[in-house]
């Protein structure tokens, strides 16, 4: 095993790489488009049931099938990943910051918006640091799963760890197949711990001390 | 804005005694609010004019409409007809938001943003008004000591390392921040202790004193209403006006049956709300200031007679009251000033009896503008005044109307009782 990795140490790491950066690219895309959907729907409250079902349905949606059905229209490669990973990852986002921004204590906002603060700045100054420690929990939620489903994008051609284990798959039976699968298996679950973990300080950093828990 | 224009003025807490009116006047003219799909307007017909400087009272049973009413002058409600004036300036005109920058708002808790520190939260407006940071943080500090809040030590507090009161301070201050020529209040202290409650209303009359605000506050408590305001208006279902006078003509002569039922009787302890301290015979005990060598201040006590010192800072603010025999050690020094509870010269008389019952003096320090130390009073000041209240009011009674009699006047020694427990609940 050791010798394995030994060998192919450079392709790992640029496997890894990749699958960090397809992620966490994802991840972004997803937030900043989950978060920017719910504060829609914030301001319209009657689309949250919508936003609720895309959430729910969404996920229930085989990412298997959701590659295959982006294959007509992105091709084979890392845009088909790119967008079924961000697909993914907004999910989670969007249902935590629909809860989150339309939790916040509506006589906060009122008493915002009574200090002649506009609905933009309500939404920016007051709203969303008070829901971030929510949005924040679907953000960690959200790149956990696309750690897994950004593996799966492999079998398009799409770049990341994917890639070993669908080649042990392939090999079943030779006498690389277990260590193949195995490195891309342990690699992923590596990269998610350490991206959780650098959520964990991000989230510590820019969550007010005055709402930290 | 023509608002801003009468806000100018030098509004530092030591200045004291500026009785100029910073305030505007209020017109509301024929203002309905009709919600759809309610049969009857949630706000009906209503004209009132509140004059600049004022504190006005906006009582009544839940769902008459007060608190409506009140939020139209701000515009988060707006109205279905009617026009609001502020000034000569009719608010409908002018952008919501610009409007509210110039119209204070203060509501119950404080409802500090929990995100922001103390700080922040007060320098909000001033912040949307565009002020350089400079100001911004000269006028947090003054703010925050008007409402008898160290600066240094509260500035960078989150709300949730504040209790209620001092949540409630903040509140206030921000309310305060742009030196708005209005303020509204939505059951300010509705939310705190009935100790802290009082302080914070004895504060409230102190600041007002000297920034002379036009200040709308809706309360459901009849007593809050008698002691705060110069006048109180007395709201019935769809905000018709019951009753629109002074705290003193609503107690002697309520307008109908609404009124008299929602005041209460007339009773001698409501008349106690309308007394303040300063009518009383205040007796100047002897005080010595922090540092002093004890000695020699408790010379002094004992020459004036007195079995009790009262030490104040180097502001003149009381911060404890001892008996001679407590004094300890060769200087003065602070002592417990959380537990001195002090009353402020516009505390009603009932105020001044809740403050002596857990004093252990008997009596209670009085303290003027700026927490600065006037005098001591005692349970005989107040009853022998009480007795002259009594009398007084004995013989306009009986110079007004002796045919008239009220029922409720019969049942004498329980009626007070009565009264306090109803109007506590």
């Amino acid at each position: 095993m050791w010798q394995f990795i030994e060998d192919r140490r450079e392709q790992i790491l640029i496997n890894a790489f990749n699958h960090a950066y397809l992620v966490v690219l994802a991840v972004i895309i997803g937030s900043v488009l989950a978060v920017g959907l719910a504060m829609v729907v914030t301001r319209i409250p009657k689309l949250e049931p919508l936003a609720n079902a895309l959430s729910a349905v969404g996920l229930t949606i085989p990412s298997f099938a959701l590659i295959g059905l982006l294959l007509p229209l992105t091709g084979l490669g890392s845009t088909t990943a790119l967008v079924a990973v961000t697909f993914y990852a907004l999910l989670p986002v969007l249902r935590n910051a629909v809860v989150g921004l339309a939790g916040v204590d509506g006589r906060l906002v009122e008493s915002a918006r009574g200090m002649g603060m506009g609905e933009l700045a309500t939404m920016f100054r007051i709203r969303l640091p008070l829901a971030w420690p929510v949005i924040l929990a679907g953000v960690r939620v959200s790149m956990q799963m696309s750690m897994g489903i950004a593996a799966i994008s492999a079998y398009v051609l799409g770049p990341g760890l994917g890639v070993s284990i669908f080649v042990g798959l392939a090999q079943i039976g030779g006498a690389n197949a277990v260590n193949y699968a195995l490195v891309g298996t342990i690699g992923i679950v590596i990269i998610a711990l350490f991206l959780d973990l650098l959520l964990l300080i991000i989230g510590r950093v820019t969550t007010s001390k005055g709402i930290r828990v | 804005m023509d608002a801003t224009n009468s806000t100018t003025h030098d509004s530092s807490p030591e200045s004291g005694g500026g009785a100029e009116i910073s305030g505007a006047e209020i017109r509301l003219e024929n203002i309905t609010k009709r919600y759809p799909g309610q049969k009857s307007a949630a706000v009906d017909g209503l004209n009132l004019t509140i004059p600049a400087g004022e504190i006005v009272m906006f009582v009544g049973p839940s769902g008459c409409g007060k608190t409506t009413s009140l939020k139209m002058i701000n515009r988060l409600i707006e109205p279905t007809s009617g026009t609001i004036h502020i000034g000569n300036d009719d608010i409908s005109q002018q952008s919501a938001d610009e409007l509210r920058r110039h119209v204070g708002y203060v509501i119950q808790g404080g409802s500090l943003f929990p995100h922001m520190t103390v700080a922040r939260n007060i320098a909000i407006v001033p912040k949307l008004l565009g002020w350089d940071s400079d100001r911004v943080s000269k006028r947090v500090d003054e703010l925050l000591d008007m409402v008898n809040l160290d600066p240094s030590r509260y500035r960078d507090r989150y709300p949730r390392e504040l209790s209620g009161g001092q949540q409630q301070r903040v509140g206030v201050a921000r309310g305060l921040a742009a030196d708005p020529p209005v303020v509204l209040m939505d059951e300010p202290f509705g939310a705190v202790d009935p100790i802290t409650r009082q302080r914070l209303q004895d504060e409230l009359l102190s600041i007002q004193r000297t920034l002379r605000k036009t200040i709308v506050c809706v309360t459901h408590d009849i007593d809050e209403a008698i002691k705060l305001g110069d006048r109180i208006l007395i709201l019935q279902e769809g905000a018709q006006v019951a009753q629109y006078d002074t705290p003193e003509n609503v107690l002697a002569s309520p307008s109908n049956e609404f009124v008299s039922d929602f005041v209460g009787s007339g009773s001698s302890l409501k008349q106690l709300s309308l007394a303040r301290v300063s009518e009383l015979d205040i007796r100047q005990a002897t005080t010595g200031r922090i540092g002093e060598p004890a000695k020699e201040a408790m010379d002094r006590a004992r020459s004036a007679g007195d079995d009790s010192l009262v030490i104040v800072d180097d502001r003149d603010r009381p911060t404890a009251w001892v008996w001679l025999r407590q004094v300890k050690g060769d200087t003065l020094h602070e002592g417990d000033r959380e537990s001195l509870h002090t009353l402020d010269n516009r505390a009603t008389l009932n105020d001044a009896l809740d403050t002596m019952l857990t004093s252990t003096h008997g009596g209670a320090v009085v303290t003027g503008d700026n927490d600065r130390y006037l005098g001591v009073v005692d349970f005989t000041a107040v009853v022998e005044h009480m007795s002259v209240m009594q009398t007084a009011a004995q013989e306009r009674q009986e110079a007004e109307v002796p045919a008239e009699s009220n029922p409720e006047d019969d049942h004498d020694p329980d009626a007070p009782m009565d009264d306090r427990e109803s109007s506590d609940a």
